[in-house]
């Protein structure tokens, strides 16, 4: 019998075509991956600079609000809806935004050539964060992305005045700590001034124009209506004697958090770097021991990570450091899943550094940390901590260490003598 | 001059293969060396009546072959060539095969007619060969022509109208060739060939009656030939007649109003009592008016009032007594009907048109027919059963839910009891009937099914399914349906899980049937499993799919291990191959939507790749496309990992993209470049020459089906994102391109849909890639881009007055005016502020009921505001 005319689709057919359908399913993924790629990278532009209308309220952000909250917050909440914000996966705003902030190691050693290329500076305790000034707002955001404030300020373009001179677009970005007590904004780091980008300056240019630019815009002023927090610049120093010893034990007008050490030649390098420092004692820091969840010190060093698909924990670091593993009865009986962050404990006995990596032997799960936590620790602070428990480096070791730098070149400068 | 090459001719048909093979080449090489005499020889073997008719064949066949193709590109090509022969010898030919028409061998006169056509298509859309209508209208009117030449001419005439366009001819020369054919239907002066090769030239030649068909005199005259001619003594004269008046349906629907009286008389005679292939036509002028009437409901749809399409409801009209007239078709199935699955019978045509029927008229057919569905289906014949059960599954789409689930609801019971009857065509269509009420009635919110009959369904189908394939294959279907009906139930899901255990393996069993010919129930238990994995409620199932996931990789690597002797084994393999990578496919979107599943492709991740690669290996297409799709998903899974599989995929990656005859494969290939892109970011900048080299030459790739274009440009953006400043070097030739591309967009002359839509996903992949290499420069090399920034708008004014702009298009254009005020900054203030089109343009947007569309405008006219009051 002949088939059907060539339209005509009988009526009782296989009815499966799943070829055809799966073909569908990948294109369409693929186009909407596409478009979710490139909106993720206008929103996160734009969540630098938080375009749109005028700011019609001050989200008050606490920094101990979850996660979810923080990324719904992203772009403001006049330039994102929720669906939106909720396309943008958690882990993507977080390591974004650490991208963007230089994140110093903990100083677990004293670099070698401290005094000569090295700027030593008191720490001021606070919320570390992203100042950014344009179009007539200032907004400032912690390191997981949550806004911390949003005002009218002196920085350029910072607030609806009439005076600023060069384009209303051009924005600014300043690295600061929050410091709760003065309500003040303190300047550790110059990323961009007027739309001049200076990532790719070294730390000692970024230093100067930082001192310079800062004071011609009244940054530093006392607050009013259209700078509502003050700007200061934390004095800097050269890390020779007079420079540590002034920044470890000078007066500063704020609460000191250790000190931060940054090596003059380095570009603002986004990340993790050795190339900035912290380092503290209780001298300087009422912080050098790390809290556990209810703010007291544990008796065991208690250490934050990553939880990874392969049962690992692992650190911060790019790339991510093992420390140790769960098993996965484990992960299943505490319900946990990849990419949590989980406190566990390190028992003393079991912690050990085998040819120069850290071994944490066996780890006791704690829990889960805080929903506003958004990295694991890294390597340099699982050691500075175990080190300030049994072996800290002291104040007397980087005076030493500058001391021995200056005799090293007296040698050096007499042997030119001598041969002379 | 003409050369002798008869003995070539004959030589190339021997059965000798040597013989056959010299005189082959040497034909070929006569006909590289000089086309136009090869063609002139040819014609001249075709025309000359002494010649054996076996060389006058083949002549006719080579000669058919230099002027048209399948393939649109070579049709071109061939075309060209026959327009740059020497017109002394162009006309010779075309004598030669005018007067071959006068031939007495059938063969060569029906051979020269479709040549003639051939020639036709090309020269009379140039105006060229205008003497051509009036030669063989003149064989018509002359008395003393004989019966051969007329009936070789009036084939000549319907082979012209089926090649040509309605645009190409006068009027004058369509009304000549309309007379000359309607008077050759005339039975007193013509025999039967005449006859029916008039009727049959009608056929072709409706088209070009557009003026014929609104006079009414003329009109009715064509019509009173064509309905007489349904009533000749010869079935084939009779048959040929339907298919006009089928034709005439389709493409006159809106003037039958005054034969339809007559057109139901002859044709419910014809499905009654004429002849199968005369019947089968009668019921399909009803399925055409049926496509008609949806047709213009479905356009009515969109409008409240006012359309100007008229619907004469003639199926309503005729419902009363065209039902049963199509009731009566069903109980005329064949012997062993269900064991062949293309058959095209009285009781497929009439099911067929029930259907239809149904759809048309929804709820109105329900009555008509559920008294013949009562009345038959507990006969213990089975013709009676099985035509009942059919009656009842053609209907199940039309009727509202709310008349047909009551009834659905009574008669689930007896239907499964049904898939126990002793005929396997009784079980063949019960499941059938059971696969389309869960296709259509089935919903999580609906009442057809649950969690009271569900045990009874999943008992009977699990069963079921180790019927005889055919039954099997439509058990497959019902089951595959059923677990669509969940799909989007987000928890109510779960209600599967119970059974999801005993459903896989009992698929998987299924699909290793040693009896399951063909293959097709094999692929159906595959394709099954698919839809069942997509229900499957994640992270509930994890495990339960986790598990498939390591068998169906067994089995892909057994796949690896068939003995393989012939084509039919590798065909075979590579078939399997197919759907074992589908599976996997669709297990890792699956399991890849939870955080919670996600570990377990992760974990399989390298075994995932190994069996792709190995399956590559294997080199087959169908594969090679499937596998591909599957590692597009596993890449987007795995993210940065993805780098470690590079060095070894990229050679197949590159080969995907280089496959332009098989478009598909390409085009999946450019897709997974974009998955690739996503996932490894910059990581992918080793690999970035290879591809970005192979995509450009794709791009100027004249021989590459067209719609992989587009996805090559909106790749283009996912290669900027992913890779930024990088994409600096590729700069100078990706410009050209999509300017040159933007230029065709806007020139292309949008005559079809189809045409209309390439040029929209043309546009919107154009913007992509703008927008990715706009947002890839934006930190670095903004500059780069600006010298574009006029031209961009230019482009993107004309997309924005275009109405056959789509949303897909809006999108992306608008995305991409921010991104180019977002990376170019106060450099575009002037331009801006020059061109004033965007306000109007996000003005239309915010219009939109598309959430994500007014978000994009908002955001593009935030930036947009920037760079005006910078």
């Amino acid at each position: 019998m002949a088939p059907p005319p060539d339209h005509r689709r009988p009526i009782k057919r296989a009815a499966i075509s799943d070829q055809q359908r799966r073909r569908e399913v990948a294109l369409r993924l693929q186009a909407d991956r596409r478009s979710d790629a490139q909106n993720r990278a206008r929103q996160l532009a734009s969540s630098v600079l938080s375009l749109g209308p005028e700011p019609e309220t001050e989200p008050e952000v606490e920094p101990e609000q979850e996660m979810s909250d923080a990324s719904g917050q992203l772009a403001g909440r006049t330039d994102l809806d929720p669906v939106r914000a909720a396309r943008l996966r958690g882990p993507e705003v977080r390591r974004w935004f650490a991208r963007q902030l230089m994140l110093p190691e903990w100083m677990v050693d004293v670099p070698p050539s401290l005094d000569r290329d090295w700027y030593v500076l008191p720490r001021p305790s606070g919320k570390r964060c992203f100042v950014v000034s344009s179009n007539g707002t200032t907004i400032s955001r912690l390191r997981n992305g949550s806004i911390l404030h949003r005002f009218p300020s002196n920085l350029p373009n910072g607030a609806r005045t009439k005076d600023v001179s060069g384009p209303a677009s051009s924005y600014s970005i300043l690295d600061c700590i929050f410091h709760e007590p003065d309500e003040t904004y303190y300047v550790i780091d110059m990323v961009c001034w007027r739309g001049y980008s200076l990532y790719d300056c070294t730390a000692e240019f970024r230093f100067f124009w930082l001192n310079s630019k800062l004071s011609e815009t009244g940054a530093s002023d006392p607050p009013s209506q259209y700078h509502r927090y003050r700007f200061n610049v934390v004095q800097i120093y050269e890390c020779n004697l007079a420079g540590l010893q002034a920044s470890y034990s000078g007066q500063v007008p704020y609460v000191k958090d250790g000190l931060l050490f940054f090596n003059k030649h380095a570009h603002y390098q986004a990340g993790n770097t050795p190339l900035a420092l912290v380092w503290k004692d209780n001298v300087c820091s009422q912080y050098v021991l790390d809290t556990d969840s209810k703010g007291q010190i544990p008796s065991q060093q208690q250490v934050v990570l990553e939880l990874q698909n392969d049962g690992n924990l692992t650190t911060s670091d790019d790339p991510p450091v093992a420390l140790g593993s769960l098993s996965r009865d484990l992960i299943a009986q505490s319900g946990l899943r990849v990419g949590n962050l989980v406190r566990v404990a390190i028992r003393d006995d079991y912690m050990r550094l085998v040819d120069g990596k850290l071994d944490l032997g066996k780890l006791q799960l704690v829990g889960k940390t805080n929903h506003s936590r958004a990295f694991a620790d890294t390597y340099s602070k699982v050691l500075f901590q175990h080190a300030a428990r049994h072996a800290p480096l002291r104040i007397e070791d980087l005076v030493a260490s500058i001391q021995s730098i200056s005799s090293t070149d007296k040698s050096q400068a007499s042997d030119v003598e001598m041969e002379g | 001059m003409a050369m002798e090459i008869t003995q070539a001719l004959l030589a190339a048909q021997s059965p000798d293969s040597q013989v056959r093979t010299a005189a082959e080449s040497n034909l070929k090489q006569f006909q590289e060396q000089n086309l136009p005499h090869f063609l002139l020889s040819l014609s001249a073997e075709l025309a000359i009546e002494q010649k054996p008719p076996e060389s006058r064949r083949l002549a006719g066949i080579l000669l058919k072959n230099s002027l048209d193709a399948k393939d649109s590109f070579r049709k071109e090509q061939l075309a060209k060539q026959w327009v740059a022969v020497d017109p002394a010898i162009k006309s010779q030919i075309k004598e030669a095969l005018l007067t071959t028409l006068a031939s007495q061998v059938s063969d060569a006169r029906s051979t020269a007619s479709q040549v003639i056509a051939k020639v036709a298509s090309i020269e009379i859309p140039r105006k060229e060969w205008q003497d051509l209508i009036g030669k063989l209208l003149a064989n018509m009117t002359t008395k003393e022509t004989p019966a051969s030449l007329k009936q070789a001419t009036l084939q000549s005439l319907g082979y012209v109208c089926e090649e040509v366009s309605p645009s190409d001819l006068e009027q004058d020369q369509v009304n000549a060739i309309l007379t000359a054919v309607v008077q050759g239907m005339n039975q007193a002066e013509h025999g039967f060939e005449v006859r029916l090769a008039a009727i049959r030239a009608l056929y072709n030649a409706l088209d070009f009656a557009q003026t014929n068909f609104e006079n009414e005199m003329e009109r009715n005259y064509i019509m009173k030939v064509v309905c007489e001619t349904a009533v000749s003594k010869e079935p084939e004269i009779r048959q040929a007649a339907f298919e006009c008046l089928v034709s005439v349906a389709s493409i006159y629907y809106g003037v039958l109003e005054p034969y339809m009286q007559t057109l139901f008389n002859l044709t419910a005679n014809a499905i009654r009592g004429d002849e199968e292939q005369v019947a089968l036509q009668a019921i399909e002028f009803w399925s055409t008016v049926c496509d008609e009437e949806i047709a213009i409901q479905e356009e009515c749809a969109g409008n409240d009032e006012g359309n100007s399409v008229l619907h004469f409801r003639f199926v309503e009209k005729a419902l009363h007594v065209l039902v049963p007239v199509l009731l009566e078709t069903l109980l005329k199935q064949e012997e062993d009907q269900d064991q062949d699955d293309g058959i095209w019978n009285l009781s497929m045509a009439g099911g067929t048109c029930l259907g239809l029927v149904a759809c048309t008229v929804g709820d109105a057919v329900v009555p008509l027919v559920m008294p013949f569905v009562q009345a038959n289906i507990t006969k213990s014949d089975w013709r009676s059963h099985e035509a009942a059960t059919f009656a009842f599954g053609s209907i199940l789409e039309g009727p509202s839910v709310e008349k047909l689930a009551p009834m659905v609801h009574n008669g689930l019971d007896f239907l499964l009891s049904a898939m126990k009857d002793p005929s396997s065509h009784v079980r063949d269509t019960t499941a059938w009937t059971l696969s389309r009420i869960f296709e259509i009635l089935h919903s999580p919110s609906g009442t057809i099914i649950d969690q009271s009959n569900l045990p009874k369904i999943m008992t009977v189908l699990l069963e079921s399914i180790r019927d005889v394939p055919n039954v099997a294959e439509k058990v497959c279907g019902a089951i595959y349906f059923l677990a669509q009906g969940y799909e989007d139930a987000g928890s109510a899901s779960s209600v599967l899980t119970p059974y999801l255990g005993n459903i896989i393996t009992t698929l998987l069993s299924t699909a290793d049937r040693a009896d399951a010919s063909s293959n097709r129930l094999c692929s159906s238990a595959y394709e099954t499993l698919n839809e069942v994995v997509r229900c499957s409620s994640i992270p509930e199932n994890t495990n339960m799919i986790g598990q498939l996931l390591h068998e169906i990789l067994k089995r892909l690597g057994q796949t690896m291990e068939l003995e393989i002797v012939s084509t039919d084994d590798k065909e075979r393999q590579s078939n399997l191959q197919a759907l074992l990578c589908g599976v996997i496919q669709v297990i890792i979107q699956t399991l890849n939507g939870s955080e919670e599943s996600l570990p377990v492709i992760l974990q399989s991740a390298d075994q995932m790749m190994v069996m792709f690669l190995r399956v590559f290996a294997c080199h087959s297409s169908t594969v090679h496309e499937e596998a591909m799709l599957a590692i597009g998903a596993l890449a987007y899974t795995t993210g940065q990992e993805f780098a470690k599989y590079m060095p070894e995929f990229y050679k197949y990656l590159e080969r995907g993209l280089q496959n332009f005859e098989e478009y598909q494969v390409c085009s999946i290939s450019v897709g997974v470049v974009g998955d690739i892109c996503r996932a490894m970011d910059d990581k992918v900048l080793p690999y970035c020459d290879g591809i970005m080299s192979v995509l450009l030459k794709d791009l100027s790739n004249a021989v590459l089906h067209r719609s992989v274009k587009p996805p090559i440009f909106s790749c283009f953006g996912d290669i900027a994102l992913a890779i930024g400043e990088q994409f600096e070097k590729y700069l100078p030739y990706v410009i050209p391109m999509l300017q040159g591309a933007a230029e065709l967009s806007t020139q292309i002359e949008c005559t079809d849909e189809d045409t209309e839509e390439y040029v929209n996903q043309l546009r919107r992949g154009i913007f992509e890639a703008y927008s990715g290499i706009l947002q890839g420069f934006k930190n670095a090399k903004a500059d780069l881009m600006l010298p574009h920034a006029g031209h961009l708008l230019q482009f993107t004014e004309a997309v924005f007055k275009d109405k056959n702009r789509d949303e897909g298009v809006t999108k992306a254009a608008v995305a991409m005016l921010g991104d180019l005020a977002d990376a170019q900054g106060p450099n575009l203030k002037l331009l801006f502020r020059d061109c004033t089109f965007h306000a109007e343009f996000l003005g239309e947007c915010f219009q939109s009921d598309d959430d994500q569309l007014r978000e994009t405008a908002t955001w593009t006219q935030g930036m947009i505001r920037r760079v005006l009051v910078s």
